[in-house]
């Protein structure tokens, strides 16, 4: 529970994922933020008006899925690190997952990782797929993950090979 | 003695921001400030800052400190005092500045007091021990002079100053074995907890350190759970091995000269102490002092910043000054703050500012 | 110890100095606050409690809470978490109160 401990719930998840057939569709963003707190950057983020346009800041994002392609961008200006890109339609067995990321070194492009779960344990190997630095000094890694895995893995840890 | 225009007291975001609307106004001022650089605790900020664009929402603290102090740089009406202390105000309107080892003595003719917060202290057996460090401190030895204030680290307290800090541990190399916060809740944005706990850092909540542990500086900290009156479960004592201790349990405004000045202060928890009374114009009771920033109530940056422009027009406009739409200039300045508070978040904040704002009515 | 890499900020740090700690020599950065310098040397020891002689390190960094008085160049209770650090200075644990004139 995000209160207790700052793993979001299972319903909290739900109370914002994309339909099974958006996921299967392609690229999109998840945003994983769940508490009404004035900020509202990620709307100027956007370049696709995927993300309503906040009435309020402190608004929760809404997101148009249908709009949403899963560029990426959101994923860099969200102040929280709060928003993720899951690519289901990757291949057959492996998604997608991008994730911002503020620490060194950088892992290298094709390295095996440890894959973490929002609450950093381990829970499966995945491959990093693309590592692009941005100005903003977020760092976007593209991990290869199990399908199974899409909704799950939210950071890693460089290891003994994964 | 020095007679100025408009003196404002601290170089954080709160004294900037007034330093720079007053300056538009054309307007004249000096800003003093005892550290060594302007930006007070932005300049250790490396996370993105929430809000929105007005505020300079998904930029780091670091660049809104620059931002702020570029559009200052080198200004004709601008004096800046670094290393200067304000350590007195007197019956009679003069501020003393210890500066260069002399005192020296300035009359303003507005006085601004943005002179920020300081951490609070938690009791705890050996909690004076070495390695036992406030968090700004450890921002500053690391984010500031590059220096790891330890190996592996407690962090006590999971406001937002607790979360924030323990990532930016983690960023700068320091493990961090745990976050305890005695409140059964995180007291921080939930996204920062969430950031925080990906990398595998737990957050006890209802959770206190006991003890610090070490002969010469620490070692170890004896973590312990509470129960809902926030006692220690016996028996349920844990050790971890630990080289700092990092507090980050709260914050209470610095207003030592907002009580010389003889303002009529509050003490209002909700805004981390005792907080000048003041009114739309962030004056306090006594005519031509403002009040900006952490020392008006503990908050955020964002919403000094806004405080500060209010109390830099207010004192500006009260010598004269002129800017088109003054009016509505304030009136948007408070929308924003209406909005930086609004939410569950910013109930306390708003309950705080309640107490403390007074002549709501009487357009001043 | 310093920090090597880091994915946010870069340090400016000013020219590289020596000053002495109760006789030994230690390196830091021009400008930086002592403390820091002793920090990164490993010194956590900045001096010892008048009554019950415990150690007393850095703790507040603003130079508010006076954990880290030190004698510096001869000058009792220097606040070193604000102190700049200067070519050739001379650090020392204070014991007591801090004399300003030095007896003997």
């Amino acid at each position: 529970m995000l209160e207790k401990d700052g793993v979001p719930t299972q319903d909290d998840l739900a109370s914002i994922a994309p339909s099974e057939e958006r996921l299967a569709k392609g690229p999109v963003a998840i945003i994983e933020c769940f508490q009404p707190i004035p900020c509202d950057p990620c709307y100027d983020w956007c370049k696709r008006g995927a993300i309503e346009k906040f009435r309020d800041p402190t608004d929760l994002p809404q997101i148009d899925y249908e709009r949403c392609n899963g560029c990426s961008l959101c994923v860099i200006g969200c102040p929280g690190l709060a928003i993720f890109i899951v690519d289901q339609a990757y291949s057959e067995k492996r998604a997608r997952v991008v994730l911002p990321y503020e620490f060194l070194p950088l892992p290298e492009e094709g390295e095996v990782v440890e894959a973490l779960n929002r609450k950093g344990e381990k829970v499966g190997r995945a491959e990093v797929l693309k590592v692009q630095q941005t100005k903003q000094k977020t760092t976007l890694i593209s991990l290869l993950v199990p399908q199974k895995l899409a909704m799950e893995v939210r950071f890693f840890r460089r290891g003994e090979n994964g | 003695m020095r007679e100025v225009e408009i003196a404002i007291v601290g170089g954080g975001p709160a004294g900037l921001s007034a330093a720079g609307i007053a300056l538009q106004t054309g307007a004249t001022a000096l800003l003093i400030d005892d550290g060594q650089h302007l930006g007070g605790q932005l300049v250790k900020q490396t996370h993105k800052f929430f809000g929105s664009k007005e505020q300079y929402a998904s930029t780091r603290g670091i660049e809104i400190a620059r931002i702020l102090e570029k559009g200052l740089e080198g200004h004709p009406h601008l004096e800046v005092w670094l290393n200067s202390s304000a350590v007195g105000y007197y019956p009679d309107g003069v501020l003393t500045v210890l500066k260069d080892e002399r005192l020296v003595k300035v009359k303003p003719a507005r006085l601004i007091i943005a002179t920020g917060a300081a951490e609070k202290m938690l009791a705890f057996a050996n909690n004076d021990l070495p390695g036992v460090y406030g968090a700004g401190a450890v921002q500053t030895l690391m984010n500031l002079y590059g220096v790891l204030p330890g190996r592996r680290a407690l962090m006590v307290g999971a406001g937002n100053i607790g979360l924030i800090v323990s990532y930016q541990l983690l960023q700068a190399g320091v493990e961090v074995e745990a976050v305890v916060e005695a409140m059964p809740k995180v007291g921080g944005y939930w996204v920062h907890a969430a950031k925080l706990r990906r990398t595998g850092v737990p957050i006890l909540t209802s959770y206190t350190v006991l003890a610090a542990e070490g002969r010469e500086w620490v070692e170890g900290a004896i973590i312990c759970p509470v129960d809902e009156r926030f006692r220690p479960i016996k028996g349920k004592e844990q050790r971890i091995e630990v080289d700092l201790i990092c507090l980050a349990v709260g914050l209470s405004p610095l207003s030592e000269l907002l009580w010389q000045a003889g303002c009529k202060m509050k003490y209002i928890s909700q805004l981390g102490g005792f907080a000048p009374l003041r009114d739309g114009n962030m004056e306090t009771t006594v005519k031509g002092v403002y009040v900006a920033g952490d020392s008006a109530g503990v908050e955020e940056a964002s919403t000094a910043m806004v405080e500060g422009r209010i109390a830099g027009l207010a004192a500006a406009t009260s010598l004269g000054y002129r800017i088109a739409d003054a009016q509505r200039l304030k009136e948007g300045l408070w929308a924003e703050l209406e909005m930086l508070r609004r939410g569950p978040v910013g109930q306390k904040v708003r309950e705080g500012v309640k107490t403390a704002l007074i002549n709501q009515d009487s357009d001043s | 110890m310093r920090i090597v890499q880091h994915p946010i900020l870069t340090f400016a740090r000013g020219k590289k100095i020596s000053f002495t700690f109760d006789g030994r020599t230690l390196e830091g950065y021009e400008g930086e606050p002592i403390a820091a310098a002793l920090h990164d040397a490993g010194v956590k020891v900045l001096r010892r409690s008048i009554r019950l002689s415990r150690p007393r390190g850095f703790f507040c960094a603003v130079g508010k809470c006076s954990s880290c008085l030190m004698k510096v160049d001869g000058k009792p209770n220097v606040r070193v978490c604000i102190e700049p650090l200067r070519e050739g200075m001379r650090v020392e644990t204070q014991r007591g109160k801090g004399e300003l004139i030095e007896r003997g």
